[in-house]
C-alpha cells in the first residue's frame, strides 16, 4: 500500500448505542427491563405453556401450589390452573396497557399540540375541557363509561384511554409552548411550511422524548385501572385477568390465600418494571439531571 | 395549579384593589375560573345520561312493571323528554345547580338524600388518607433527600417504588388476611360495630379502628408519590444559594431543613396534592367497596351494577364540586406559602 496512513477518528457511536450505554448504568432500570422482558415472554408463550382455555377446569379445586406438577402454582376454587391464568393475564394486561396508552397519548398529543401551538381562545377552550376531565374522578368516569358501553375488552381499553389523556396533554402543551417560537420553527414558517407540517414534522419530534418516558407511567396506570375494574367484577368475563383472579381469590382468602397473592405479586412486579424502565429511560435521555 | 391571572379592565381592578385585600380578589378570580369547568361537567353528565341506554321513563315504567304506550308517551311529555335537546339540557343544568339530581329508582329516594347520607364517610376517609400520605410522604422524602444515595435513602426509595406498584385492592386483601383473619386485631369491614351501640369516645374509637385498614390501603400509593416528589424537591432546593448562605451563617442542619428548605420544597408537593385529589376520590371506589364502608365510592360501584344512572351522575357532579373546592383551597394555601406569587 502506498497510501499514507490517515488516522481517522473512530466513528461516532449511534444514538441507540449511546442510549443503551447510559441506560445500562442504572442497575434498577436493568432489573426492570428483565422483569418487563419476562412478562412479554409470558404473554407470547401463553398458548404453548398452557394450551387450551385458561378459564376451564384443569385439576381438583384448591390444589395448593407445588403439589401437583400439572398445575405447579395450584388451582382456584373452580379448579382453574393459576399458572395458566398468570400467563394469559399477562397478555390481557399488556394488551390493555399498550392500546390504552396509545389512545391516551394520541388524544393527549392532538389536544396538547393544538392548545400549545395556537394559544389564544383555542388554548382556553381546550384547557377548560382538560380541566373538566381532570376534575371528574377518573375511576368514577371509567365506571360510568363501562356502565354505558358494556364490559367488552375493546370498550374497556378505549375507556381507560379516554380517562388517562389529560396529563400527557398538559405535557405536550408545555413542550409546544416552549418550542413554537424557536428559531428552527420560525425558519420553517418563513419557508412557507403549513401549520400542520410545522406541528407534526418540526415541533412534535422535538417534544416526543419526555412524552415517551411518561408513556411508561400511563401504561402502568392503565394496567392498574384494568385490574381494579376486573377485581370489582366489571371486566370482560371472557378473558383471564389478574385483577379478576384476585377478586375471585377474595372468597377463599381465609384458607387459600395464594389464589389472590400470586396474581397480586404479578401485578406489583409488572407495574414496578414499568416505573423502573421509565426512570432508566429518563436518566438516559437527560444525563445531566442526575449526579 | 396557579396560573398567571391576566386581564380585567384596569379601572375596575384599581377600584377593587382599594376596596378588598389582594387575597380576596385572588380568591374571587380563582372561583370565576372554575365556573366554565363546572358548566362543562354539567354538559358532560347530561351527554352521558343521553348516551346511556334507557331514560327516566323507562326506569319508571320498569319500576311499575309495565304500562301501555299512550301512558308512556304522556309520562315522556310530563318529564319534558319530548322537548328539544337544548331545552332538556337547560332544565337539567338548572336542576343540577340547585343540587337536584332527580329520583333514584333503586333507593326510592331523591338522589341528593342518598348522596348526603354517604358524603360524611367519604370525606372522613379522604381526610385521614391524605393527612397520612402527606405527612409521612414529606417526612420520608425529606429524610431520603438529606441522606441521598445512602442506605437509608435506598431503603426509603425502594419502599416508595413498591408502594407505588401495589394496587390498593391487593394491599387491602393482604392486610385483611394478616390483621383480621390471622391476628384478629382489626374489624374486617363496615364503619362501626353493627350491634355495638357505642356512644361518646367509645364510638370514636370504634370508627377509628374500622378506618385503619381503608386509610392505609388508600394512602400508600399517594404516600409514594409525595415521597418521590419531596425527595427530588428537597434535593433541588438544598442546592440553592440562599440555603448555602444560611449554612455559612452557622444554621444547624435541623434549622436549615425546617426553616429554610421545607417551605420552598413543599410547593410542588402541594400542587400535586391538589391535582391528585380527584384520583384519590376515584380510588375510594375500590377501597370502600372492599371494606363495605357506606360512602360515595361504594355507592358509585353499586349504582353501576344496578344501572342507577341518576345516582351515578349525582356522584360525578358532587365529586367534581368537592374537587373544585379542594383545588381552590390548595391554591390559597400555595399563595400563602409562596409570597412570590402576585395575587392581583
Amino acid at each position: 500500500m502506498s497510501l499514507t496512513d490517515t488516522t481517522l477518528a473512530p466513528a461516532e457511536p449511534s444514538r441507540a448505542i449511546v442510549f443503551w450505554r447510559r441506560y445500562r448504568r442504572n442497575r434498577a432500570a436493568l432489573f426492570g427491563l428483565v422483569i418487563f422482558t419476562v412478562v412479554v415472554l409470558m404473554a407470547l408463550t401463553a398458548g404453548i405453556v398452557a394450551p387450551g382455555d385458561p378459564l376451564s377446569r384443569a385439576g381438583a379445586p384448591l390444589t395448593k401450589p407445588f403439589v401437583d406438577m400439572a398445575t405447579p402454582l395450584g388451582t382456584d376454587q373452580l379448579g382453574r390452573d393459576i399458572l395458566a391464568g398468570i400467563f394469559y393475564g399477562a397478555r390481557i394486561s399488556l394488551l390493555v396497557g399498550v392500546v390504552a396508552t396509545l389512545v391516551a397519548i394520541v388524544i393527549g398529543v392532538v389536544i396538547g399540540a393544538l392548545s400549545g401551538y395556537f394559544g389564544g381562545w383555542v388554548d382556553d377552550v381546550l384547557m377548560r375541557i382538560t380541566e373538566a376531565f381532570q376534575t371528574i374522578p377518573n375511576f368514577v368516569l371509567l365506571l360510568t363509561l363501562v356502565a354505558i358501553l358494556g364490559s367488552k375488552i375493546e370498550w374497556i381499553t378505549v375507556a381507560i384511554g379516554v380517562v388517562s389523556w389529560t396529563a400527557p396533554a398538559r405535557m405536550v402543551r408545555a413542550e409546544f409552548m416552549s418550542l413554537r417560537n424557536r428559531e428552527f420553527v420560525d425558519a420553517a414558517r418563513n419557508l412557507g411550511v403549513s401549520n400542520t407540517a410545522l406541528i407534526f414534522k418540526e415541533i412534535l419530534p422535538n417534544a416526543l422524548p419526555p412524552i415517551i418516558v411518561y408513556a411508561s407511567v400511563v401504561m402502568a396506570l392503565s394496567i392498574l385501572l384494568e385490574s381494579a375494574l376486573a377485581f370489582l367484577g366489571l371486566g370482560d368475563p371472557n378473558y383471564a385477568s389478574w385483577g379478576n383472579m384476585i377478586g375471585q381469590g377474595r372468597a377463599v382468602l381465609r384458607e387459600d390465600w395464594y389464589c389472590a397473592a400470586i396474581p397480586g405479586v404479578a401485578i406489583v412486579l409488572t407495574v414496578l418494571s414499568f416505573s423502573l424502565v421509565g426512570e432508566g429511560m429518563n436518566d438516559a435521555l437527560n444525563p445531566r439531571q442526575k449526579q | 395549579m396557579v396560573l398567571p391571572v391576566t386581564g380585567g379592565a384596569d379601572n375596575e381592578s384599581c377600584l377593587m384593589r382599594l376596596l378588598l385585600p389582594p387575597i380576596v380578589i385572588y380568591a374571587l378570580r380563582r372561583l370565576l375560573q372554575a365556573v366554565p369547568v363546572i358548566i362543562l361537567i354539567m354538559i358532560g353528565t347530561f351527554l352521558l345520561l343521553k348516551l346511556a341506554p334507557g331514560d327516566t321513563v323507562d326506569a319508571l315504567v320498569g319500576d311499575m312493571g309495565g304500562a301501555d304506550a299512550e301512558f308512556i308517551a304522556r309520562l315522556r311529555q310530563e318529564y319534558g323528554l319530548d322537548q328539544p335537546i337544548y331545552v332538556q339540557l337547560w332544565v337539567y343544568m338548572t336542576k343540577l345547580a340547585t343540587f337536584d339530581f332527580g329520583w333514584s329508582f333503586v333507593y326510592e329516594q331523591p338522589v341528593s338524600t342518598v348522596l348526603w347520607d354517604r358524603l360524611g364517610t367519604t370525606l372522613l376517609l379522604m381526610a385521614t388518607s391524605l393527612s397520612l400520605a402527606f405527612s409521612i410522604g414529606i417526612a420520608l422524602g425529606a429524610i431520603a433527600a438529606r441522606r441521598a444515595y445512602s442506605l437509608t435513602d435506598n431503603v426509603i426509595s425502594t419502599l416508595g417504588l413498591v408502594f407505588y406498584a401495589t394496587p390498593s385492592f391487593f394491599l387491602s386483601l393482604m392486610m385483611m388476611l394478616l390483621f383480621s383473619v390471622k391476628l384478629g386485631w382489626l374489624p374486617v369491614g363496615g364503619i362501626k360495630t353493627i350491634a355495638g351501640f357505642y356512644t361518646g369516645w367509645d364510638h370514636v374509637w370504634d370508627v377509628a379502628l374500622h378506618l385503619v385498614m381503608p386509610t392505609a390501603a388508600l394512602s400508600l400509593i399517594y404516600l409514594s408519590f409525595y415521597l418521590r416528589l419531596m425527595r427530588a424537591s428537597v434535593m433541588e432546593v438544598a442546592e440553592l444559594d440562599y440555603v448555602r448562605t444560611a449554612r455559612a451563617k452557622g444554621a444547624s442542619e435541623t434549622r436549615l431543613m425546617v426553616h429554610h428548605i421545607m417551605r420552598n420544597a413543599l410547593l410542588p408537593v402541594i400542587t400535586l396534592l391538589g391535582l391528585q385529589f380527584s384520583t384519590v376520590l376515584g380510588g375510594s371506589v375500590v377501597v370502600e367497596t372492599i371494606f363495605t364502608l357506606p360512602g360515595l365510592g361504594s355507592l358509585a360501584y353499586q349504582s353501576v351494577v344496578q344501572r342507577d344512572m341518576n345516582t351515578l351522575m349525582g356522584i360525578i357532579f358532587l365529586c367534581s364540586i368537592i374537587v373544585v373546592v379542594v383545588n381552590f383551597l390548595t391554591d390559597l394555601l400555595y399563595a400563602r406559602l409562596d409570597s412570590r406569587i402576585e395575587l392581583t
